[in-house]
């Protein structure tokens, strides 16, 4: 019986043995991890051709991380945005709050599976990060999440999340102190460790097999939203919609649409403060191709192949690099890749929360931002359908800060100075 | 105008027929200053290293530890280009007539071109590159383009490198084999770890090119202990480690030459 939810690609018509999706990909590693990494691909392999690992895999993905996940339509947003039809894949609404869980738990029963009992994972915005320590407790296993020191403050509470599941949570102090610094981190504890440990990477980017099989495990959000698209409006959308860092999520989306060509693949990368200005994280408009963290792929480098330092209001979009396949289809041409702002997306955020009560990860709230630009080019006829990838819990000291939504520092003085404050007013 | 592989493969040689291991040491480009580089590798060969590998400073050193990377922080925010890289290999050569290897990242090289990068360094007098993270399935483009320009390719192996890939390995490497004593990253530890004589006995058994012993090497006794099953014993973190502690860069250099002496007597057995 076929399986539900996990629904790797059937048709394997990428990448090539080698881990190539046309020019990109490939397996950049030092010969300390190509036994291990290795070992993942042939044990994946078995896996995906293992009825009893799909049954598992399946019944968690339904019981546990609540799927199907609900495709919402968002007419109030929608208004802003030229009155094209605008429905939102709900990834949000998963258990631990973002797309993340669907490849963890994968990657989780993989590592029993090989017999490891400890698991490490990078996190930038603490989704991937939350959703590893989930499955290291419910499966028992050692978690230790690598993040950059820059997002332990920023994401603070992911971070005690973690901590409250049993994770170990390092902060990484080197190199730009976020989401690029932690995978190196997590790789040389990787080298040193690999004995019993697995590298549950969050991302489709890295050595081959991690950009295939990762998108395996996000397949299902494209497959269902297909389906759900088609009995709620009756065709296929005019664009499927997501942001990326790595890209997990939005290949998530993307592939399934891949062989319809009449749906368009947007992804939205992060244009910090703009792409001009040098502080962006816009990979595949700014960057080169190259190789970092394992494969060869478009990555934010100078001419001399150094990496240089991201930037985004987002941490979970903050790298300089991208997953191959997402190279592979820009390049192609299948895919379109556009830079939205801190700022559009922040107002996207805003929007959205006032709109239609539902308050979006800032990482996904580029892709809404890059929705509404696409509805006024598509005008009323429009078909959108955008990966609402995360919840917005996590980033609601950012945006407050960003919007002035704290009291003020002068009213907060006051409130701490408490009753004295009152009584010199009372006495004015 | 050809590198110098076949000056690597006669040092190494030598070292053979004097019935003792090189010592190799590793010393980042730029750090703490370009120049200051240059003096601390003729120091290390002056004080009785045979081959000088010069590491290419990355922004994202995955395979080192916090000593390493260190030194590739100072020296990329002093600036330091490929072209001071090659110029240490230069100078280095010229004022010693010694090996000199280049060891790098991948993506510095794929970036600035690989048929330029080893035209280049053939050109300044280097011997070869060690490669850490290009493995041997990808690396037929360098390889092309190293020998026809008369360069070593050393590649890497690693205790969980399976016999059957350790022969992939050599068949196509050349100038020697560094074999990673252990699992972990660059830095130097308080023992030699026990996985290195076997690496060193089963990457033997699949080829005749000297075999040599890196990561966490860093005493005259653990140096020793390498040499005595090793045909080279190759010393980073702890020359790097050495100019960091030092109170100025001529006291970081003496550092340099003066751990060369006992380490190059330490690979001679005189412990």
């Amino acid at each position: 019986m076929p399986s539900t939810y996990f629904i790797p690609d059937p048709e394997g018509r990428t990448p090539s043995p080698e881990g190539y999706f046309g020019a990109f990909g490939g397996k950049f590693i030092p010969e300390a991890l190509v036994a291990a990494v290795d070992e993942v691909a042939v044990e994946y392999d078995k896996a995906k051709s293992d009825p009893e690992f799909a049954r598992e895999l399946d019944d968690l993905l339904a019981n546990y991380t609540g799927r199907p996940s609900a495709l919402t339509e968002v007419p109030r947003f929608a208004a802003e945005a030229g009155g094209a039809r605008i429905f939102l894949k709900r990834e949000d609404l998963n258990h631990t709050g973002s797309h993340k869980i669907n490849n963890v738990l994968g990657q989780a029963l993989l590592t029993k599976r090989m017999g490891k009992t400890r698991v490490i994972a990078e996190t930038g915005a603490g989704q991937h990060g939350v959703a590893t320590a989930t499955a290291c407790a419910l499966f028992g296993l050692d978690c230790t999440i690598y993040m950059g020191e820059i997002d332990t403050r920023r994401q603070a509470l992911n971070v005690a999340r973690m901590r409250m599941l049993g994770a170990e949570v390092i902060a990484v102090k080197s190199g730009s102190r976020t989401l690029k610094d932690a995978i190196n981190e997590a790789f040389r504890d990787w080298v040193a460790n690999v004995d019993r440990t697995h590298y549950l990477f969050g991302t489709v980017a890295g050595p081959h097999p991690f950009p295939a099989m990762v998108r395996d495990f996000h397949r299902v959000i494209g497959v269902e939203t297909r389906r759900q698209l088609l009995e709620r409006a009756g065709r296929l959308p005019d664009a499927a919609v997501a942001c990326v860092g790595g890209g997990s999520n939005a290949i998530g989306l993307f592939h399934a649409f891949i062989p319809d060509p009449d749906v368009r693949l947007i992804g939205c990368e992060p244009a910090g403060h703009g792409i001009e200005t040098g502080e962006h994280a816009a990979t595949l408009s700014a960057g080169e191709p190259g190789i970092l963290h394992g494969s060869r792929s478009y990555v934010l480098q100078d001419e001399e192949g150094q990496i240089t330092e991201p930037y985004s209001i987002s941490a979970g979009l903050d790298y300089p690099g991208i997953g191959p396949e997402h190279s592979y289809l820009k390049d192609s041409g299948r895919g379109e890749y556009r830079a939205v702002t801190d700022d559009a997306a922040m107002q996207a955020l805003r929007l959205l929360s006032r709109t239609e009560g539902i308050i979006p990860a800032i990482e996904s709230a580029h892709a809404l931002a890059g929705a509404l630009e696409v509805g006024r080019e598509l005008g009323r006829d429009g078909l959108i359908v955008v990966n609402l990838s995360g919840r917005g819990d996590k980033d609601m000291d950012t945006a407050a800060r960003y919007f002035g939504l704290y009291d003020t520092d002068a009213e907060v003085a006051a409130d701490e100075a408490g009753t004295t404050a009152e009584i010199e007013g009372d006495a004015k | 105008m050809s590198g110098n592989v076949r000056l690597l493969n006669d040092t190494l040689a030598a070292a053979r027929s004097e019935g003792r291991a090189a010592l190799i040491a590793y010393l980042p480009a730029g750090f703490p200053t370009v120049d200051g580089g240059i003096e601390a590798v003729k120091a290390a060969l002056d004080g009785g290293a045979d081959v000088v590998e010069v590491g290419l400073p990355h922004s994202d050193p995955v395979l080192d530890g916090p000593v390493i990377q260190t030194a590739d922080d100072i020296a990329l925010r002093g600036g330091v280009k490929i072209a001071d890289v090659l110029r240490t290999v230069r100078e280095a050569h010229a004022a010693t007539g010694r090996p000199i290897l280049v060891m790098t990242y991948w993506n510095p090289i794929d970036r600035y071109g690989v048929e330029r990068f080893t035209a280049e360094l053939a050109e300044a007098g280097g011997a070869g590159c060690i490669l850490p993270d290009l493995p041997v399935q990808e690396s037929a483009l360098w390889r092309e383009h190293a020998e026809k320009h008369g360069l070593a390719t050393v590649f890497v192996v690693a205790p969980s490198s399976k016999d059957e890939r350790l022969a992939e390995i050599t068949a196509v490497g050349s100038g020697f084999v560094y074999a990673a004593s252990l699992m972990g990253v660059t830095g130097t530890r308080a023992s030699v770890s026990s996985q290195a004589e076997d690496l060193v006995r089963r990457t033997r058994a699949t080829t005749d090119i000297p075999v040599c012993v890196g990561l966490g090497v860093s005493t005259p006794a653990q140096a020793a202990e390498v040499a005595g099953f090793a045909d080279g014993v190759i010393v980073g973190s702890a020359f790097v480690k050495g100019m960091l502690d030092a109170p100025d860069d001529a006291a970081g250099v003496a550092a340099v030459r003066a751990l060369a002496a006992d380490l190059a007597k330490g690979v001679r057995g005189q412990v």
